[in-house]
Parts: C-alpha cells; sequence; structure tokens
C-alpha cells in the first residue's frame, strides 16, 4: 500500500501551512497513516483514486483514536460496574468535585479534536483542490438516471434506472466533473472513489479525481430522489488512455451521435427540463 | 438544620388538594394539571413509538432480500419517511420534553405547577392534533408523505410531491412545532419564576438544567422550521418560488433552514435524555453527580455549539464553509466527553444498585459513546463524503436514538412510580433490557458495516448487490429484538399493573420529586425540605452524608450569592 | 435573576461572536440571518432579566439561605381546568385541515379559534376555576 502523495498541482500557500501544522499537530496521525500497511482497515477500503486513498488513511487515523478511547471509556465502566456493585448498605463518600481530573478531561480531548481537525484539513484540501485537467465530464442527474457528456466532443452516455449509464475515464489523468441536477437533488456517489457530492439543480457542483486503477466501479443516487431512487445506479469505467481515445473516437460516427441524441431526447420528454436561471459555483469548499 | 415547614396554600380560597371540578372525559378535556397533561403526553407518545417501530419492522422485512416484494418502491418510500417523522417529531422530542419534563421540572424545582397551565394544555392538544393530522396522510388517495422526513426541496413541491399526504404532514409538523414552542416558553418562564426558596439557579437538579437548555433550542429552532414549511406550503401551493430553480429561488436554501432546525433539534432530542441518565446514575450510585458543575456548563456549550453546526449535514452540497462547520461540529465532542467521564466519575467508587432503570443508563451510555464516536467521522469533510446517505449515518443516528430510547425507558421505569404510585417487575424489566441492549446492537452494527459497504440509505431494493443480503438479515434479527423488548414493556406494564406498591421514594432518590407523595398531590407538595444543595431530599434523609464538595465548605454555598 | 440573565446574555454574546466570524468567513446570508436572530434570542430575555435583577431584590429562590417561610404567600393563579385549550386547538386543527382539503374548514377552524380567544380572556378576567 502506498502513502497519500500531495499532488503537485494546485499547492497553495494555505496549504503548505497546514502541511506544518500536521507535522506539528498530528504527527502520530501522519506516522499512522503513512504506515497503512499494518494498520487494520476498520471496514473501509484504499478505492481506487488518489485522493480515496488519502481519506482511507484519514479513517484508519479516526478508527484508531476512536477505538483507544472507546476502549478506556468501556473499560472504566466495565470497571466500575463489576468493583463498585453493591455490597451493602455502606453510604460510599460523597465526592464530588476532583478540579484537576475533570480539567484534565476537558484539555486533553479539546488537543485530540484540533489534531483531527488538523489532519482533516490537510486531506481535504487535497482532495477538493482543483489541478489543471485534460479531460472534463458533464455529469447531469435527473429523475431517474444520468447523462455524461464530454465536452469538445461528441460522446455522450446517456441512461435510467437500471440502464446503467457508464461514465468511461482514463486512468492516472485528473478528470474535472462539472455535476448538474435538472431536477430534484440528487447524490453523485461511487463507492470505490470514498466520495459523494449532491447535484443540486440550480448549482454547478465542480470536483476532480485521479483514478489510478483501471476497471468498473458502481455508482448510485445517494439522496432520495423519488420513486425509482433505489434504481438510480450508474458505472465508472477506468480504461487506459488509449482505450479511451478509441472509445471518444467510437461517437464519430453518424449513427452513434444520432442514436444518442434520439435517446437525449426520448428521456427529456420524460424529465422537467433544465432551466438554468441561476447558476451559482460552489464557493467555500475549495 | 433541616427543618420542614408545610407548604403555605397557594391559592387564596382553595386548598391545593381540594378534589373539585368535572370528571371522567370531560375532566381529560379541561384539565390544565402539569401531571394529567404529562401522563396524557407519555401515553400519546408511547404510541407513536410503537407505530413508528412497526413502520421500522416493516422496513427491514422489505430489505431481508435483495428485490423484497413486502411493498412497493412508493409505499417503501412513505414507510421510511413516516417512520422517520413519527420517531422525531411525534416520539422522541414530545416524549422528553412534553411527557417527563412536564412532569418532572415543576417538581423538581418545588413548583406547584407549569407557569403557564393553560398554556401548557393548549401544547397538548396541537401535539395530539399534529399527530392525528400527520398519520391521516396513510388514509388519503396518495398516501402519506414519501420526500424523506428532511423533505428536501424541490423534491417536496407540488410538481414532484403532489397530493394531500405531503400537505398533511406540513400541517401536522406545523402544529406539532408550535405544541414545541409552548412547551418551550412554559419550560423557560417555570424554571425562572417557579423555583422553591432557596432553589437557586445552581441548585436545579441536571435534568431541569438540561430541560433548560433544551427549552431555550426549542425557541432558537422551532420558529425557523415553522417559517420554513410556511414557505414550502407557499411554494406548493400558493405559485411562489422560494425553493424552485424555475422561478429563480434557491433549493440549498431549504436544506439551510431544515437543518438550522434540525442539528438544534438532535440536541434537543438528546439533552433531556442525558439529564434523566445523569440522575439515574447519581441515585443508584448512592452518590452525587459527579462533576455537577462541569456538566451545568458542558450542557450550556452543547447548547450554544449546537446553534453553529447545522451545515455539517450539508457538507456534500459543495455550498457551504467547511472548515467552519467541521471545528465547531468537533468542538461538541468536548462537552459530550466530559458529560461521559463525569458519568464514569458519578459511578466511581459507589454502591451500585442494578436495577432495571441502572442498567438502561448504563446501556445509554455504552451505546451513546458508540454513536458519539462514529459522529466524530462524519464531522470530518472528507470522511463524510465517504459516508453520506449510506448505511454508516443511518448506523450512527440509529445509536443515537435508540440510547434515547435505552434512557427514557430507564426513565419510566426510575420516574414511573412516582407519577403512578406502583413500580414495574423488575426481573421482567431486567428481560427487557437485555433485548433493547443487546437487540440495539445487534441491529446498528451491521448497518455500520453496510454502509462502509457502500449500500446507500432509502433504498427499497438492492438487485445489484446481493451481497448485502447476510449482513441486512442480521439487522433485521436486531429490529425484531428491539420490538420484543417493547412487548416486554407492554407485558411488564399488564402484569404489575397497581401490584408493587411504590411509597415516596423507592430509590433513595436525591432530587425534591422524591420528598413528596407518590403520586404528588393536586399542586405538588404538602411541605418542602429547606434547600441548601442541588440534592434536598438526599440531605433530609442523610443529615450525616451531606454533599461535600471538593471546593466547597459544607454547608455548600453558590458563588452568586445574592448582593442587591 | 441574575444567574439567569447571565445565561441568557452568554448565550447572545457567543452567538454574536458565532455570526462575526460566519458572516466574515463564509458570507453566507441565510446562516448569518439566522444566528443574528439566536443573538437577539439570546440578548433580548437576557437583557430584560438583567434589567429587572439590578432593581428588585433577591427573590427566595435567588437566596441560597432561604427558608420555606419566605415562600408564603400568593405563588400564582393556577386554573384547575379550562376547556378553551382544547376549544383553541380543535380550531387549529381545523384551519390546518383548510390548508390541506379546502377552504371552507376555515369557517368552523375560525370560529372555534375566536370563541376560545374569547372564552380564554373572559376566564382570566373572571378568574376562572382555580
Amino acid at each position: 500500500m502506498e502513502s497519500p502523495a500531495l499532488s503537485p498541482q494546485g499547492v497553495t500557500a494555505r496549504q503548505r501551512r497546514w502541511r506544518r501544522i500536521r507535522r506539528v499537530a498530528a504527527l502520530p496521525l501522519a506516522a499512522l497513516a503513512l504506515s497503512g500497511c499494518t494498520v487494520p482497515n476498520f471496514g473501509a477500503s484504499p478505492g481506487a483514486t488518489q485522493s480515496s486513498r488519502s481519506v482511507f488513511h484519514l479513517w484508519q487515523g479516526f478508527s484508531i483514536l476512536a477505538v483507544i478511547i472507546g476502549g478506556l471509556v468501556v473499560a472504566l465502566i466495565l470497571w466500575s460496574v463489576v468493583r463498585y456493585r453493591r455490597r451493602g448498605d455502606t453510604i460510599p463518600k460523597q465526592s464530588q468535585y476532583h478540579i484537576p481530573l475533570e480539567l484534565t478531561y476537558t484539555i486533553v480531548p479539546f488537543l485530540i479534536i484540533f489534531g483531527l481537525f488538523a489532519a482533516t484539513m490537510v486531506v481535504e484540501n487535497k482532495e477538493l483542490a482543483n489541478p489543471t485537467t485534460k479531460v472534463t465530464v458533464d455529469v447531469n442527474a435527473f429523475q431517474w438516471g444520468w447523462r455524461f457528456t464530454y465536452p469538445g466532443h461528441n460522446a455522450m452516455v446517456i441512461g435510467q434506472t437500471t440502464q446503467d449509464p457508464e461514465m468511461v475515464i482514463p486512468v492516472n489523468t485528473n478528470v474535472h466533473i462539472n455535476l448538474t441536477s435538472s431536477d430534484v437533488v440528487h447524490g453523485f456517489y461511487v463507492h470505490a472513489f470514498n466520495f459523494s457530492r449532491y447535484a443540486l439543480p440550480g448549482v454547478l457542483n465542480q470536483f476532480t479525481f485521479r483514478a489510478v486503477q483501471t476497471g468498473t466501479f458502481d455508482g448510485q443516487c445517494t439522496q432520495l430522489c423519488g420513486l425509482y431512487h433505489s434504481l438510480m445506479f450508474f458505472r465508472v469505467k477506468v480504461v487506459t488512455p488509449a482505450q479511451y481515445q478509441t472509445w471518444l473516437a467510437t461517437f464519430t460516427t453518424p449513427t452513434a451521435a444520432s442514436a444518442a441524441a434520439a435517446a437525449q431526447k426520448a428521456l427529456q420528454g420524460q424529465s422537467a427540463t433544465y432551466v438554468p436561471t441561476r447558476v451559482t459555483t460552489s464557493r467555500g469548499a475549495n | 438544620m433541616t427543618e420542614v415547614l408545610d407548604r403555605p396554600l397557594l391559592t387564596p380560597d382553595h386548598s391545593p388538594h381540594e378534589e373539585h371540578g368535572p370528571s371522567g372525559l370531560l375532566k381529560w378535556l379541561t384539565t390544565t394539571d402539569h401531571k394529567i397533561i404529562g401522563l396524557s403526553y407519555t401515553v400519546t407518545s408511547v404510541v407513536m413509538l410503537v407505530i413508528g417501530g412497526a413502520l421500522a419492522e416493516m422496513i427491514r422485512f422489505q430489505l431481508t432480500t435483495p428485490n423484497g416484494t413486502l411493498v412497493s418502491l412508493a409505499q417503501y418510500n412513505e414507510l421510511f419517511t413516516m417512520h422517520g417523522s413519527v420517531m422525531i417529531y411525534l416520539f422522541a422530542g414530545p416524549f422528553a420534553f412534553g411527557a417527563l419534563a412536564n412532569i418532572m421540572v415543576p417538581i423538581q424545582i418545588g413548583a406547584p405547577d407549569m407557569a403557564f397551565p393553560r398554556l401548557n394544555a393548549l401544547s397538548y392538544w396541537l401535539y395530539l392534533m399534529g399527530s392525528i393530522t400527520m398519520l391521516s396522510g396513510f388514509f388519503t388517495a396518495g398516501g402519506a408523505a414519501n420526500f424523506g422526513w428532511v423533505a428536501y426541496a424541490p423534491l417536496s413541491n407540488s410538481t414532484y410531491t403532489p397530493g394531500a399526504g405531503a400537505d398533511l404532514w406540513i400541517g401536522g409538523l406545523l402544529l406539532t412545532g408550535f405544541s414545541a414552542i409552548f412547551t418551550g416558553v412554559n419550560l423557560v418562564a417555570t424554571i425562572f419564576y417557579l423555583r422553591a426558596p432557596g432553589m437557586t439557579m445552581f441548585r436545579m437538579p441536571i435534568f431541569t438544567w438540561n430541560m433548560l437548555v433544551t427549552a431555550i433550542l426549542i425557541l432558537l429552532a422551532f420558529p425557523v422550521l415553522t417559517a420554513g414549511l410556511i414557505m414550502l406550503y407557499c411554494d406548493r401551493h400558493f405559485g411562489t418560488h422560494i425553493f424552485s430553480v424555475a422561478g429563480g429561488g434557491v433549493p440549498v436554501l431549504w436544506q439551510h433552514i431544515f437543518w438550522f432546525w434540525g442539528h438544534p433539534e438532535v440536541y434537543i432530542l438528546a439533552l433531556p435524555f442525558f439529564g434523566m441518565v445523569t440522575e439515574i446514575l447519581a441515585v443508584f450510585s448512592r452518590k452525587p453527580v459527579f462533576g455537577y458543575k462541569g456538566m451545568v456548563f458542558a450542557t450550556l456549550s452543547i447548547g450554544a455549539l449546537s446553534l453553529g453546526v447545522w451545515a455539517h449535514h450539508m457538507f456534500t452540497t459543495g455550498v457551504v464553509l467547511l472548515p467552519f462547520f467541521s471545528i465547531m461540529s468537533l468542538l461538541i465532542a468536548v462537552p459530550t466527553g466530559i458529560k461521559i467521564f463525569n458519568w464514569i466519575g458519578t459511578i466511581w467508587r459507589g454502591q451500585i444498585w442494578f436495577s432495571t432503570a441502572m442498567l438502561m443508563a448504563i446501556g445509554f451510555v455504552i451505546t451513546f459513546l458508540i454513536g458519539g464516536l462514529t459522529g466524530v467521522y462524519l464531522a470530518s469533510p472528507p470522511l463524510d463524503f465517504f459516508t453520506h446517505d449510506t448505511y454508516f449515518v443511518v448506523a450512527h443516528f440509529h445509536s443515537v436514538v435508540m440510547a434515547l430510547v435505552l434512557g427514557g425507558m430507564g426513565a419510566l421505569y426510575y420516574w414511573g412510580p412516582k407519577i403512578t404510585g406502583y413500580l414495574l417487575n423488575e426481573a421482567i424489566g431486567k428481560i427487557q433490557f437485555w433485548f433493547l441492549f443487546l437487540g440495539i446492537q445487534v441491529f446498528t452494527i451491521p448497518m455500520y458495516m453496510l454502509g462502509l459497504d457502500g449500500m446507500p440509505r432509502r433504498m427499497a431494493v438492492y438487485p445489484h448487490d446481493p451481497q448485502w443480503q447476510t449482513l441486512n438479515d442480521i439487522s433485521t434479527v436486531g429490529a425484531v429484538m428491539i420490538g420484543l423488548s417493547t412487548a416486554i414493556f407492554v407485558v411488564n406494564i399488564v402484569v404489575s399493573w397497581k401490584k408493587y406498591p411504590a411509597g415516596d421514594n423507592p430509590w433513595d432518590g436525591q432530587t425534591l420529586e422524591w420528598f413528596t407523595t407518590s403520586p404528588p398531590p393536586h399542586h405538588n407538595f404538602y411541605r418542602l425540605p429547606q434547600i441548601r444543595s442541588e440534592r434536598p431530599t438526599w440531605d433530609y434523609n442523610h443529615p450525616e452524608h451531606r454533599s461535600i464538595g471538593h471546593t466547597t465548605p459544607e454547608p455548600p454555598r453558590e458563588s452568586e450569592r445574592t448582593s442587591s | 435573576m441574575k444567574v439567569e440573565s447571565k445565561i441568557m446574555l452568554g448565550l447572545g454574546l457567543f452567538f454574536g461572536i458565532i455570526v462575526a466570524v460566519y458572516w466574515f468567513w463564509g458570507h453566507d446570508n441565510t446562516g448569518s440571518v439566522m444566528i443574528f436572530g439566536g443573538m437577539l434570542l439570546g440578548f433580548l430575555p437576557g437583557g430584560y432579566y438583567w434589567w429587572w435583577s439590578r432593581r428588585m431584590a433577591a427573590r427566595p429562590e435567588d437566596d441560597p439561605e432561604a427558608t420555606q417561610a419566605q415562600g408564603a404567600g400568593v405563588v400564582g393563579a393556577f386554573p384547575a381546568t379550562s376547556i378553551w385549550p382544547f376549544t383553541l386547538a380543535m380550531g387549529s386543527f381545523f384551519v390546518v385541515l383548510a390548508l390541506v382539503f379546502g377552504i371552507w374548514f376555515l369557517v368552523p377552524g375560525l370560529a372555534l379559534v375566536i370563541w376560545a380567544a374569547f372564552g380564554g380572556v373572559a376566564e382570566s378576567r373572571r378568574g376562572g376555576r382555580v
């Protein structure tokens, strides 16, 4: 298992500052994250993108702390329950305050929290960085399906419910996603990417990821969007750059293009038309 | 030192316990006695718990196979919408601040009644009518509301969800919302103005403190929800476009408004149960609450912080300020941790009496710990992106709310004798505890695993992923165990009906409610002890073991001695 | 009243700080307005209690050494029974049904609400059944 590498693009001064903070405040966490191989995965998986792996390491760090703290608390409770069960009618000492102890368990959690926050910011800034990209995919969610268009190319994939439309992207390439919704709120979620983002009507949501292994990954709408929400599947197919170019080329034939256009027309009849009267880009997220 | 004086007559012309006035149904319709109103709240909210639980069992049985056919896709959407709505709006909140706080807060502070008895009655009737309104959606042609209990716009507008069920949901919520606001006003006024002599703020029981903070949160949060619901109704029927893009509105605005109510609501639900558990742990360890003042400040900080964390439910919208909400949400872990350590400090070196109430309280602490620790993950945006809207989140908040059910059951075993005058059967109670406690873990732990394996919430079927079936089946077994525990509770009520007289103080209680009779008289007290600490009844019964604080010499005095 | 006012003023102050931080960091109108409202809800009652706490003698419930005898006298009027809350709630119920099933529900709804308003006020003036 490889250690998370900071992507060279998009590293701002702020991120450098966060890295410095990480070294000071979250050194143990980072050390744990770097030695990811020996650490159990706590139910999560490293995933198939660059940022999914750093999210996974963050997950491991949080889990180790949770296990330590949770274990400590449960042990204290079990000890009290066994040791101090009722053994007679004597009234125990009525101790009520122990200021040094109380201060300890106020201050220590504060330090832990700031450590967790620093680690969070490191991963978050990496995950939400918008490096330069060569491949852009416009993803449009509608009741109850997905439309993937590739600006500058004829390629378009559209499908609803169990047709499982497939988004094809090249491996080891930064892919920029422009996520929109035509009607209600949908959730763009690919489990193997350890990532999800709402498709909001009237909002252009942008993010970038970099798949590091080829394969076909299941995606699904996660935000309740009406009757066929449970069936709003899609797939992400990560291929080599050469295969990606070949795939794009298949859309230059007029039959494929017209078939896609016809499919789009048929679907648009069913879903409310997308009226982008007020498009806001995400702010504050990056 | 602990002299007892007769409580003076409360009203000029009638003695407090004189029985008069209407009887039967008319008595129930016209009563303004906080104890009877509280009992009505208790019964109604437990009925809601059973209804919500039945809906939950149907959801769980639908998910036992990948292509469940128990209900249709449309009915499934109604099921989980109404399950969430009933449990959050009609059970957990009203059970806490309508039932237990309504009964216990006036007695704990030595007040004759709530400050506004008629407003209190109005709260109950609005709550009952609101519940009926919301549930009656099931009997309309289009079925009940089906847009999830969060009703995200624009799915909840009239284009995507036409029909009366959704409007009844809004209407029911308006009524219960006003009911909650009135109860909040009543609680704040009661706590600020009706305390017994000597009952200074820093001598109030922790439960009363928690209810004060809860009531303030209600007053901060519920008006926002009510305003949002009216906007939603206008969007649905009056042609406004507040939440729809087509007319220039902003759909995310609904999420902001909803969660600005919704996150304080989480603490409105949780804080009362924290209070109940604190009292139970102290009484059954025969010790004072450890770190009383720290506990109060922790409660106040949770209340204050809870108003600044709403958008952690919206991390994946991409339009919120992630670092701000992340750090604010993480910070809530600090006062919550203080509470957990104070609970351990309370039972530490005590004489722990494992009554059913105590078992429920310890079960609460452990279950809540699981929910709390998984909550820390969700405060971190990258981890939230990864688990948002999956079963991980479902498991997280079910750990939390099922812990509340444990706490609530504990409170019924603990305070029930005070209200009815009769104890419940302890042996049956312990069986109930083990079914409930183990059932909760069997129910939630598979859901955590499902979420990490990528199962989104609100799925009626999962045809692509049949490998999820085993874990779902285990979770269903847990849900059945929880259902059985509720049945055992009902059996216990029937079996112990008027069988075990409780006496005034069956648990060697510490706070003022254990000083009066069981059940308390019409205006709660015939007499009151001198109040010199936060444990007046304990001081009265055990004068040689009065609270000795670490820092304050005997008798404990408050720093806020009046000067004017 | 001092502790009460400190709690509310403290909440108001905290929300004031939060709204400042949030506004200058996030520039979000919705949230800022809502927390600003929270700040007012802390300051308004808190200021009222503070104003009063400086102008009144300590109440028995604020006095750590108070005896129960100091609480003698009329605590307040607590009506034992009243039909008006139920009437008002039924009226509100019908008003809500009017939102769903048709405007004609407003007729009984508003009638009950107005009747309850008059009845409740009259009961208060009479003193009611205490």
